[in-house]
């Protein structure tokens, strides 16, 4: 993907984001009332957040399932959420998992 | 922000006419200042996952200037980096992001911002610093807890984001040091504390096997736009439940 493209995605999703800021701040009041409102947006990143970790853990090159290190990494990670692990500390705890088990020719 | 001119509203039985306590202000710029600095730890690992990404230094420290919301940042970056358009990186940002929007409804009948200001307090207006003000007795502590929360959020996660992209680019290749797999637990990490109870869960794992499904077939991005998509049967259904 050339930089001119990833610099439109960069300003684009800036530009976009603002605004859903911005109106939040200026549209009526009514729109929270509608409860459906509300518990939508309150799933929606609860959806997309899943679905990212899945995609990003096993989709390999040509968009095949694949098993690697990101996968060890991953459950690492959930292991150290489990020990109630600050952000950092699970996201390090993953990282150096998958760093190792690459370096130790255990996984791709 | 004097609040010794603004009379008590009655619904705020916490705060007199001499205004908020030192105390409570020293404690909530204190804990603003707690809240930047974890957050920057955040920011270090964005930065280095930016870069490994494949956007450069510049790109990933333009995001957190201009995109300011971390998990929106992270998707853009994510989807970028698996190899989708420009296009499904842009709405699964603008999708995360949707939730701003919600905390601005509830923060603005308590912060009153006026327009220049209005324009600033926006951008700032995030996760940390809705938190913040959500949390305080009084509307004149709820303003100084976003500004402060949402200012101290901002520079820290800036310096942080410019430090984890340098050392990601100073170190070179991004999968010898695991940075692949620091994507993936970044989303479970900000997905783990909304797992509350059985509806979120059920969700979770209804769009995660969508888009494992999704991923062999559609093109890249696709998958996780239409998973998220499952949000909006199940806050529906969540409606009727509610009311027999």
């Amino acid at each position: 993907m050339s930089s001119t493209t990833v610099w439109a995605a960069v300003l684009l999703a800036s530009l976009g984001s603002y605004l859903t800021k911005l109106a939040g701040q200026s549209v009526p009041q009514g729109l929270l009332s509608r409860g459906w409102v509300a518990r939508v947006a309150g799933l929606v990143p609860v959806a997309l957040l899943s679905a990212l970790v899945v995609v990003q853990t096993f989709a390999g090159a040509g968009a095949h399932l694949v098993l690697d290190a990101r996968s060890g990494g991953l459950a690492a990670g959930v292991a150290a959420l489990l020990l109630r692990a600050p952000f950092i500390v699970v996201v390090a705890v993953a990282a150096a998992t998958a760093a190792l088990l690459r370096a130790s020719g255990l996984a791709a | 922000m004097s609040t010794s001119e603004r009379p008590s509203r009655g619904q705020f039985p916490m705060s007199t006419s001499e205004g908020p306590g030192r105390d409570d202000r020293a404690r909530i710029l204190r804990n603003a200042l707690a809240v930047g600095a974890a957050t920057g730890a955040y920011g270090i690992s964005f930065g280095a996952v930016g870069v490994a990404g494949g956007l450069s230094v510049l790109q990933t420290c333009a995001l957190s200037v201009l995109l300011f919301s971390g998990g929106s940042q992270f998707a853009l970056v994510g989807v970028l980096g698996a190899g989708g358009s420009a296009l499904a990186a842009v709405a699964a940002a603008l999708l995360l992001g949707v939730r701003n929007a919600l905390y601005g409804l509830r923060l603005a009948p308590l912060l009153r911002l006026r327009w220049p200001s209005r324009l600033v307090g926006a951008q700032l207006t995030i996760d940390e610093s809705t938190a913040m003000a959500m949390g305080q007795d009084s509307p004149a502590l709820a303003r100084l807890a976003f500004w402060s929360t949402g200012l101290s959020v901002f520079v820290l996660w800036n310096l942080a984001t410019l430090l984890g992209a340098l050392g990601a680019h100073a170190f070179g290749d991004p999968r010898a040091l695991g940075l692949d797999a620091a994507i993936p637990a970044a989303f479970v990490a900000l997905l783990w504390p909304r797992l509350t109870h059985r509806g979120p869960w059920l969700v979770a794992l209804g769009a995660g096997l969508l888009a494992l499904a999704l991923t062999p077939v559609a093109p890249p991005g696709v998958p996780v736009l239409v998973a998220a998509l499952v949000a909006v049967p199940a806050g529906l259904r969540a409606r009727r439940e509610a009311t027999p």
